[in-house]
């Protein structure tokens, strides 16, 4: 019941906010928040409970749903996705604590992002493959209201966009979803099965049609070059909280999706196309740092290195994947990093996006070239930017090293020469956002930001929180690691 | 004569003529007691076929009329598709001095949707599709003082004259090479071999004349200009209920057909067309009907894709029949906002809705999502389903075909659902008054979410239907 709980109670939060028409936008923002923790907790708790020597699958739940089609509503999680979860939950609660404009609309829109904040959950706990489907399509539509709603700039334009594209990715995915369905004997959507049996091994042409799909329609997600187009501009048009959900769950979906369909239930096809997988996460990786050097504006800076960050992921995952190389080890620690860079990304990144939404809401401008000496007016802002920016490039002693490290230590066991082209990319990261810092919080400062304000306490407070996620992974990852390592062994140990 | 058989029709049509006879001797503003009895007619022959309900698959009337699973599943979509129509019509005819009449027509109409997903014999299709059509031209011109109306009315009637024509040269021709009307002995007969420009020709003209009722191309033109002009819950029942028994009655008219005739191959090829034709088309409308119009052209294009892959696996018929029941609960609710708010239909008058119509936004953005097959809506299902079909039949260009079509339909329902949840409001928004509409909007609303969510019980019913031969 706990995950059902997990999901369950901000969806219920969302319809109490949309019916409640009398309340003021304190009583929403408060409610929201109060919903929004419930997840975290529950799942915290979910986590200490959690058996690393168990089965793979825990705090399973089944009740038929459409039973005639083989779908269930089937929850529960494995190390993996438990982790994801959590830093998913925990986001959620941070951006929705986190200041914004609401508009006038308050109670809509904390309803909408607690409706996200469910159906996101639902996507990294579902254990049926058509229930996934469900709810990585719910996700679209809050989002595409989030967007267009609170959003600035082309706000509607970059709505539809987001919408339209990354629905061509899903649909793709449910043909994939059904082509899966369709190879087991009796059609079940029910992961478990697909897991254990690896329906498509050995079906040549129709398994690589279905790996094709699959991956594209996880790559737009995540996104990966070349079909990254739609992010930069949703996350510039999205308010910073709804960007921050963006960054921190919604790409993770994308990399989730890899690891629990095509890597989970199609190891063998997987393993034949792993190397193409692998270099074209290496292009991600260092086409999004270059890109993101060449931003002017600090959000499409930002939305541009997680092109960088996921492509670390993906290059974990394709090397996890690839069965011809007997380093079980070394695949096993890639798969065990590109875990950890997804909880440490969604931190890491919520947290600058934040930031950025504390920039947007004093001066409206994005322009790097704008800013300067920021230090002595907003130390606190400073202080956490420089935190996360350090945590970003991959700072050793912060989530971001400890998520790299694994996957290149993976990296140089299996391809060892794909591993010496990506580690240019952390070099390129780093001089972003050195360069970032350098023109935003140091030098002298234009007059026009004489009146900038630092940070307000719910903001840093909202901050220090995030922040302590990644510091702590950064300096005492063991609990994270064991729960992540006993998923990925049993994950590899079922090939 | 099996009376007994065909007594939901029975009880429609004693509904007619009793709403008729009503209509003459009542004042006209008691008239809104005709759609009591409409509904009482619809519920009554609704009942009379669940008692059909599970029998097994026959045919009776000397083979001319099919009792199986498809033409009880779609009757029973088509009575309460009827019956949603009808309840959301009351305020809006108010003012018509026909108001009584028009109940009439529409059971008429259903009775002709009914016999042609029932017919088993092609003089028993052609009589269907003359039913239904004679009573829906009236329908579409229905406020005959006005010009719009008048026209859609009009294309209507002249497309379906030389629709109905053809598809009657065809079924002259099937009789002519096989001296037969009954579709079992068609069958038998063709199966021996005929002459096949005959055949092709025949199958032409009979394809073509079903297209019409199901607005596919390429006799769909009047369907945009129906949607637009003819009164809003006349165009509700235009754009969907016809439909479902043309496809039914293409479906089983297809099956009789041996396999060179390629019959497959046409379908998938008019199936492609009449969706991204209808989405193309609906891309740069800025009038909320005509939209849904071409939407329905769009929609018919995917039904189509149930038809193509029947026969392959044993889920097709059922996939189409669930695709009809997902699409017609989606339009309705569409069409009874569009009624609740007055018919009206440039998009600009939709802006900002959200803050004076909360409801009537909600459902009819639930109703476009259904539309689009997002999930748990129960267009969802109904997508699902034919992607399944057709990629099991092995159609997968077919199924990535329609996928890149919704994603299509997608930018224009979205248009309308960013008018009406992002722009600032207009003043005044004016709503039909009283309770008719409303409750008929808000019960197709919930419809919509709860058989997405009680999905089972659909799937499970019809997933043993299949045709009586």
């Amino acid at each position: 019941m706990i995950l059902t709980a997990a999901l369950g109670l901000p969806m219920l939060g969302a319809l109490v906010l949309a019916v409640s028409n009398r309340w003021t936008e304190v009583t929403a923002r408060r409610f929201a928040i109060a919903v929004s923790v419930l997840p975290v907790l529950l799942l915290a708790w979910a986590w200490r409970q959690f058996d690393p020597q168990g089965a793979l699958f825990q705090f399973v739940e089944e009740v038929p749903w459409v039973p005639s089609l083989g779908m269930g509503y089937r929850l529960g999680v494995d190390g993996i996705a438990l982790a994801v979860a959590t830093m998913s939950a925990l986001v959620f609660s941070a951006s929705i604590a986190y200041p914004v404009d609401t508009k006038h609309q308050p109670r809509q829109y904390y309803a909408w992002m607690l409706f996200l904040q469910s159906v996101s959950l639902g996507v990294f706990l579902a254990l049926d493959l058509l229930l996934f489907y469900v709810f990585f399509d719910l996700s679209l539509v809050g989002m595409f209201f989030l967007i267009g709603r609170w959003g600035h700039g082309q706000a509607q334009l970059a709505a539809f966009k987001f919408f339209l594209y990354t629905f061509f990715g899903s649909l793709l995915l449910l043909l994939a979803i059904i082509g899966l369905y369709l190879s087991v004997e009796p059609h079940t959507f029910d992961m478990r099965v697909l897991i254990e049996q690896q329906p498509l091994a050995g079906t040549g042409l129709y398994a690589g049609l279905v790996f094709l799909a699959l991956m594209l329609g996880f790559a737009i997600k995540t996104p990966m070059v070349p079909v990254h187009t739609w992010l930069p501009q949703a996350h510039v048009d999205a308010p910073g909280p709804v960007s921050a959900i963006l960054a921190g769950v919604l790409l993770k979906m994308g990399t989730y999706g890899i690891i629990r369909i095509p890597f989970a239930m199609m190891a063998e096809t997987f393993a034949r196309y792993a190397l193409v997988i692998a270099v074209l996460a290496v292009v991600s990786i260092l086409y999004g740092a270059l890109v993101a050097l060449a931003q002017r504006n600090l959000k499409r800076r930002i939305a541009y290195t997680s092109i960088n960050h996921m492509g670390y992921t993906v290059l974990g995952i394709a090397v996890a994947a690839a069965v011809l190389s007997d380093d079980t080890v070394a695949r096993q620690i890639a798969l065990t990093g590109a875990t950890v860079q997804m909880v440490a990304h969604g931190l890491i990144t919520g947290t600058l996006f934040l930031i950025c939404g504390s920039f947007w809401q004093r001066t409206e401008e994005y322009d790097l070239d704008s800013y300067g000496g920021l230090l002595r007016q907003a130390p606190w802002l400073t202080a956490f930017a420089v935190l996360a920016s350090f945590a970003s490039l991959g700072l050793p002693g912060l989530a971001g090293f400890v998520a790299e490290f694994h996957i290149f230590v993976g990296t140089f066991g299996v391809y060892p020469w794909l591993a010496v082209i990506g580690v240019l990319g952390i070099l390129v990261t780093a001089a972003l956002f050195l360069q970032m810092l350098q023109k935003v919080f140091f030098g002298a400062m234009p007059e026009r930001w004489a009146q900038f304000e630092d940070l307000r306490p719910l903001e840093w407070g909202v901050l220090a929180v995030l922040s302590a996620g990644f510091v702590i992974i950064g300096v005492a990852p063991a609990f994270l690691l064991t729960l992540v390592e006993a998923s990925a062994k049993l994950l590899m140990g079922g090939r | 004569m099996p009376i007994g058989d065909v007594l939901p029709e029975i009880s429609l049509t004693l509904g007619a003529v009793a709403i008729v006879l009503f209509a003459s001797f009542v004042r006209q503003r008691q008239h809104h007691w005709a759609a009591v009895l409409a509904l009482l007619a619809i519920g009554l022959g609704a009942g009379l076929t669940f008692a059909q309900w599970g029998g097994t698959p026959r045919l009776t009337f000397s083979g001319v009329w099919a009792l199986d699973g498809v033409a009880l599943a779609s009757k029973l979509v088509v009575l309460v598709a009827g019956a949603l129509v009808v309840a959301m019509s009351p305020e809006w005819m108010r003012t018509d001095r026909r108001h009584g009449e028009y109940y009439a027509l529409v059971l008429f109409a259903l009775l002709g949707v009914i016999m042609m997903a029932s017919a088993s014999d092609t003089m028993e299709l052609v009589l269907g599709v003359l039913l239904s059509s004679v009573a829906s031209y009236p329908l579409a011109a229905y406020h005959r003082g006005w010009a719009p109306a008048l026209e859609a009315g009009m294309k209507y009637f002249l497309i379906g004259a030389l629709t109905n024509a053809l598809l009657t040269i065809g079924v002259v021709v099937v009789f002519g090479l096989t001296g037969n009307t009954g579709y079992t002995e068609v069958a038998q007969g063709l199966a021996g071999g005929s002459d096949s420009l005959a055949l092709t020709i025949a199958t032409a003209c009979i394809v073509l004349g079903l297209t019409f009722k199901l607005a596919a191309f390429p006799a769909h033109a009047w369907m945009p200009d129906v949607a637009q002009g003819s009164p809003a819950p006349a165009a509700a029942f235009l754009t969907v209920i016809p439909k479902i028994g043309a496809a039914v009655a293409l479906a089983r008219f297809v099956s009789l057909l041996p396999p060179d005739v390629a019959w497959r191959a046409i379908v998938a090829v008019i199936s492609v067309t009449t969706m991204t034709l209808g989405n193309v088309a609906a891309l740069r409308q800025t009038d909320v009907r005509r939209l849904l119009g071409w939407s329905s052209v769009s929609q018919s294009g995917y039904a189509l894709m149930a038809i193509v892959v029947m026969g392959v696996g044993d889920q097709a018929l059922p996939a189409l029949v669930l695709f009809l029941a997902s699409y017609a609960i989606a339009n309705l609710a569409a069409f009874a906002v569009v009624t609740y708010l007055r018919g009206r239909t440039a998009l600009e008058d939709y802006q900002g809705l959200v803050k004076k119509a909360p409801i009537a936004t909600v459902v009819l953005i639930m109703s476009l999502l259904s539309l689009v097959g997002i999930p748990p809506l129960v267009g969802f299902f109904g997508k699902l389903m034919l992607f399944k079909v057709t990629l099991e039949g092995g159609y997968a260009w077919l199924a990535f075909a329609a996928a890149a079509n919704t994603v299509v339909s997608l930018f224009y329902y979205l248009r309308i659902v960013a008018s009406m949840m992002f722009a600032n409001s207009r003043p005044v928004v004016h709503v039909l008054p009283g309770q008719w509409t409303r409750i008929t909007m808000v019960i197709a609303g919930l419809l919509i979410l709860a058989i997405g969510l009680g999905a089972e019980v659909l799937v499970e019913y019809t997933s043993a239907i299949g045709f009586a031969m």
